[in-house]
């Protein structure tokens, strides 16, 4: 056990460590000259020379590469190029809005997803069966930004019972503050619904063809017992490993779904620093989100190995 | 041949998918041709007007036709789409099948590679690359085209290493055949039905990515149409104009939701036992 998640751990580490070779490579050694990105191609040579100087980008690469990972791994991420604040307390603040964001549109995927999929496999080549299919088809088509703006013509601009946008802040606000979030999760999480709840159907309709479960039948033991207690639990194996690659993927939805709602979270922050071409915000944030999403990862193989125990030995 | 049309004649997602993706072709084809008006045609005087039998699906802020855009910009979703998944798709068959072939160092170099751009969210490489070179439809392509490589070369390493350990393959071996002969002439012909299936999935999450980029503003530049960027300005008169944010929407949906019904129907059709990747 403990073997099967130091390994993980290692091979995690190492993906961590390449990521950040590939994002400095991008950010900072593929664009030739980084303060001339920042800048523009208008920039004064004095001015160039002056940002080249301030962030060390006159530096060796290799000195700057370290010298970056030594900030990262003090927390010292730098100063903002448009905002001249620390960018981890500019990530931070940011992340108070993303991470709720984020945990309620997983948790909503998840309690509609399971249901749904339990239903369809145990409905199995019905109507019924049919109608979530073609759902979750639908659910993969539609663009979730969309879905968004749909939704703010629904419930924002017609009935008018959520704001269309904006975020006003937990302090200042709560409860408006978590109405501010319900239909940003809503559109976040459409796509997630439908991965999951297919999902959930296929390896149902797995577990439902073993042995165990028409012994379990022909004991007498009753439906919903033989579906959410000796299925279900089977089932949930590939459905957290689904879930965990998600969760990867629904911080890099926000980024668009934050735009959409003009919610102050890391997305929003992302997509300023692109037009300010502010490149020490961008390279931590990917960097933060690599992080997130091998972290969620890990996560996923802990609790892997605490529902099923044959990984553990299988690796 | 014909018993596969015979079976896809049944196979109700199989032609739906296939009706969606000739309307959203034709419309591409026909707006060569002609639109309603001409497409970037501004009269400020008729700006955000609601449907009506003169401009059937309204005009937008700059007064333009929205129908007319919303079919030009059919042109662009298949440009990008095609692409970018055609360029995705040589690179990733080619580094599938040479990891396939090889086996040993190479394959766990382009394994671990592959796992590692798949840690990066999709939509992450795409900002990174187009925040670096510059917001472009190129730009775009280029980004969608990288997450395709490592799409494309797991799944032509997982079905040609199956078609490595067939007789077949072994025999022709045995004649003297090298690795790029067998794969060219063996492999990849066996292998093609599971690419086209994943090209067709791949085309529908591109189309996605694409309509995704241009709505931040880093896909295709004004004044070129793309489904993107007039949802990113209809928004901004949902107010005034609700009608403006629907369509452009919905024509998005419809083109992808077509591509994987088609996809899901050929899946079916060549090979009920297929699992596909898929990663937004």
């Amino acid at each position: 056990m403990l073997e099967f998640l130091s390994r993980r751990f290692a091979a995690a580490l190492v993906t961590l460590v390449l990521a950040t070779v590939v994002v400095f490579a991008v950010v900072e050694v593929l664009p030739g000259d980084p303060a001339l990105v920042m800048l523009g191609i208008d920039a004064r040579p004095d001015t160039l020379a002056a940002l080249r100087a301030k962030h060390g980008f006159d530096q060796p690469v290799l000195l700057r590469y370290l010298r970056w990972i030594g900030g990262l791994l003090s927390f010292d991420l730098g100063n903002s190029h448009a905002y001249g604040t620390p960018v981890a307390k500019l990530i931070g603040d940011r992340l108070a809005v993303t991470l709720p964001l984020g945990v309620l549109a997983l948790s909503w995927a998840l309690l509609v997803a399971i249901p749904l999929g339990v239903f369809a496999a145990w409905k199995h080549g019905t109507a019924g069966d049919w109608g979530v299919m073609g759902f979750t088809q639908i659910g993969i088509s539609i663009p979730n930004f969309w879905f968004g703006i749909v939704l703010v013509l629904v419930f924002a601009v017609t009935w008018q019972v959520f704001p269309s946008g904006g975020f006003p802040g937990w302090r200042q606000d709560l409860p408006g503050s978590i109405k501010a979030l319900i239909l940003p999760a809503l559109s976040l999480s459409l796509g997630e619904i439908a991965i999951l709840t297919r999902v959930t159907r296929s390896a149902m309709l797995d577990t439902l063809r073993e042995d165990y479960i028409r012994t379990a039948k022909a004991k007498g033991a009753p439906e919903h017992i033989v579906l959410f207690h000796h299925a279900l639990r089977n089932a949930m194996i590939p459905v957290t490993t689904v879930a965990g690659l998600i969760a990867g993927f629904l911080v890099a939805g926000a980024v668009i779904i934050e735009s959409v709602f003009r919610l102050p979270g890391v997305g929003q922050l992302v997509y300023d620093s692109i037009n300010n071409r502010d490149l020490i915000v961008i390279k931590n944030v990917v960097i933060l989100f690599t992080i997130l999403v091998l972290a969620v990862n890990l996560l996923v193989d802990l609790t892997y190995a605490l529902l099923d125990p044959r990984p553990r030995v299988a690796t | 041949m014909t018993a596969f049309l015979i079976r896809a004649r049944r196979h109700v997602g199989f032609l739906l998918g296939t009706a969606l993706l000739v309307l959203f072709v034709g419309t591409a084809v026909v707006s060569l041709f002609w639109t309603p008006f001409p497409v970037d045609e501004l009269r400020m005087r008729f700006k955000l007007l609601p449907s009506s039998p003169h401009n059937l699906l309204g005009t937008d802020h700059l007064g333009r036709d929205v129908l007319s855009r919303i079919m030009v910009g059919a042109q662009t979703s298949i440009t990008v789409g095609l692409i970018s998944v055609a360029l995705g798709m040589s690179f990733g068959v080619a580094l599938g099948a040479w990891a396939a072939a090889r086996g040993g160092w190479v394959d766990e170099a382009l394994s671990r590679t592959s796992d590692l751009i798949f840690a990066f969210p999709a939509v992450l490489i795409a900002i990174l690359i187009t925040s670096v070179l510059g917001a472009s439809a190129r730009n775009a392509i280029l980004a969608i085209a990288i997450f395709n490589i490592p799409v494309f070369a797991r799944v032509t390493r997982g079905a040609a290493l199956a078609m490595w350990s067939r007789d077949f393959v072994r025999a022709a071996s045995a004649l003297g055949q090298g690795p790029f002969g067998i794969t060219w002439h063996h492999v990849l012909p066996n292998i093609a039905s599971v690419l086209i299936v994943q090209a067709t999935i791949q085309f529908a999450v591109a189309i996605l990515a694409e309509a995704g980029l241009s709505y931040l503003g880093l896909g295709a530049q004004p004044p070129v149409p793309s489904w993107g960027r007039m949802l990113r300005d209809a928004q901004t008169y949902i107010f005034q104009a609700p009608g403006l944010a629907l369509w452009p929407g919905l024509a998005v949906a419809m083109a992808v939701l077509g591509l994987n019904m088609l996809g899901d129907g050929l899946r079916d059709l060549l090979d009920p036992r297929l699992r596909l990747l898929r990663v937004g």
